[in-house]
């Protein structure tokens, strides 16, 4: 009995280590052929930094870069604030009209990423609206805002209604009100939506692919456009974006963990 | 507190012109082709009789349904034992597991695609069984992180107090745990097979452009040849067919609750 307990305890691990190693081996891969010295990408025939040289030397790439970074910090903040804003007077609003715009929030959701690029893509076709850096800013916050009050929304259905009101009675103005009792009693579904946004808009290739213009790449619009040959200045891109990844999700998982730690100590001392 | 609701309104008009007005524009085009000069515009069924009566638009459909199925089933059949067993680790490794699985996602989609296709090239397989693992590879972490959101909500008492009563820890599994991660599993069914239908860069970069799917339909009508009308009919039909299935999946999961 305790050795077959043992075994089903191996078993598991081991099925573990083989799925981590599935989602990992090519982040790996990419990391370690960046820094080959050939164009290979299955012969590694020396160290170099060429590709690293050459990424940086190319201007598309880093404009690529800087493109997916500002979009990505501006749409998250415009979706937050709108999604957040939106949210809280839906908790207040009718039955219908709550039901009218989650349903209508759900469509790019449940749709298709490519149904939801082509419509704004024909939309902006229609209006006469030339393709570029402003239609791919405006399609990464139209697709976000329903996220963030996804997250929003289950908080405020948490909070006392009576909150606001007392804040109210108390002399404060619906601004305040908003401003000094709501907004820091749903900061935790903020701070998530705001992180499924970012990632959203970071993470998006097909609707960024229909709405932007000549000239205008994200980094998956430029991925997708060299991929036709090989290009291992690509390899280098990637191993940026995993380091920068890594680097972001240790501080912000690791450093709580300090924190937390250290209260501990200094409680116990 | 009225006065809050005020908020809604500006995103009403937002809501129903980016996105409502462009879900009708697109239904507006597949129901219509390009005229002539007198007549620029004309309604018409053609777009669909032309999807509808070659078949090689109808198995294109056909791949992109079965490609969809086959990984969101094997993202279940994958993904289960190993949400399962996260969800029975200490709390501690739980969060570094679930860490784990996120961070490649984390990583651009793209990005992440590309990485195979150096791995694939060394390797002597059918295009459409590197479409396959990378699609597993996309979609996995999906399916592990809802079902094990699922898991970890449950009672943990549980499955100790079916053993108490009887049950062996199969039957405790199979009419306990299984049951409750059913929606888990719902919802991972939705984030795997819906983008899942409509991909087409995936098979793109590794299928090497001979294995053609619904999505690279529509990107070919959208990008290469500007068919927008048939383009808009093949997306119209995408999301019909999506909806249906996901319709049947809810009401797969309604029943079950229902029981």
């Amino acid at each position: 009995m305790k050795k077959n307990k043992k075994n089903k305890a191996i078993f598991q691990k081991v099925y573990l280590g083989l799925i981590m190693a599935f989602f990992y081996l090519p982040i790996v891969y990419v990391v370690f052929f960046s820094f080959n010295a050939s164009r290979s990408l299955t012969n590694f025939t020396g160290f170099s930094l060429q590709w690293y040289e050459k990424m940086f030397h190319t201007r598309a790439m880093m404009e690529s870069i800087y493109y997916s970074v500002l979009i990505a910090v501006i749409a998250t903040v415009v979706s937050t604030i709108i999604g957040t804003i939106v949210a809280i007077g839906l908790s207040k609003s009718s039955h219908l009209i709550r039901q009218i715009v989650t349903q209508v929030n759900n469509l790019p959701m449940l749709n298709p990423d490519i149904v939801t690029a082509i419509g704004l893509m024909l939309l902006f076709s229609t209006l006469n609206i030339p393709t570029g850096f402003g239609t791919l800013l405006l399609a990464h916050i139209i697709f976000c805002i329903p996220y963030v009050m996804l997250s929003v929304t289950p908080k405020l259905r948490q909070l006392d209604e009576n909150l606001a009101e007392a804040a109210l009675d108390l002399g404060c103005t619906p601004f305040q009100a908003l401003y000094k009792v709501i907004i820091p009693q749903i900061k935790e579904g903020i701070v998530s939506g705001a992180l499924v946004a970012f990632t959203m808009s970071f993470d998006d290739f097909v609707i960024s692919y229909f709405t932007t213009g000549p000239g205008i790449n994200n980094i998956s619009t430029y991925v997708y456009a060299t991929t036709k040959r090989i290009n291992p200045s690509v390899n280098a891109l990637s191993t940026l974006i995993v380091l920068a990844i890594t680097i972001v999700l240790v501080f912000s998982n690791v450093l709580p963990l300090l924190k937390s730690r250290r209260k501990n100590n200094e409680k116990t001392a | 507190m009225k006065s809050f609701r005020r908020l809604v309104h500006p995103y009403l008009v937002w809501a129903a012109a980016l996105i409502v007005l462009p879900m009708l524009i697109i239904v507006f085009y597949a129901f219509s082709e390009q005229g002539n000069v007198v007549i620029p515009v004309r309604l018409t069924l053609n777009n669909f009789v032309r999807f509808f009566s070659d078949p090689i638009f109808i198995e294109v459909l056909g791949r992109s349904l079965k490609l969809a199925l086959i990984t969101t089933l094997i993202c279940i059949l994958l993904g289960y034992p190993a949400a399962y067993f996260i969800a029975k680790m200490k709390p501690d490794s739980q969060s570094v597991m679930v860490l784990m699985v996120t961070l490649p996602q984390l990583i651009n989609m793209l990005v992440r695609t590309y990485a195979w296709r150096g791995i694939l090239l060394n390797i002597d397989i059918s295009p459409e069984i590197k479409v396959y693992i990378g699609m597993v590879y996309n979609f996995l972490p999906y399916m592990i992180l809802q079902i094990y959101t699922s898991l970890s909500k449950m009672d943990p008492s549980l499955v100790p107090a079916a053993n108490d009563l009887g049950c062996d820890d199969r039957m405790a599994f199979l009419k306990v745990t299984l049951p409750l991660s059913v929606p888990g599993v719902i919802s991972g069914i939705t984030l795997v097979f819906l983008p899942a239908v409509s991909s087409f860069f995936i098979p793109k970069l590794l299928g090497g452009g001979s294995y053609v799917l619904v999505g690279n339909l529509i990107e070919n009508y959208f990008v290469t040849t500007g068919d927008w009308n048939f383009g808009s009919a093949i997306s119209l039909i995408m999301a019909l067919v999506i909806l249906i299935s996901m319709y049947f999946t809810r009401k797969f999961d309604y029943d079950k609750e229902a029981v």
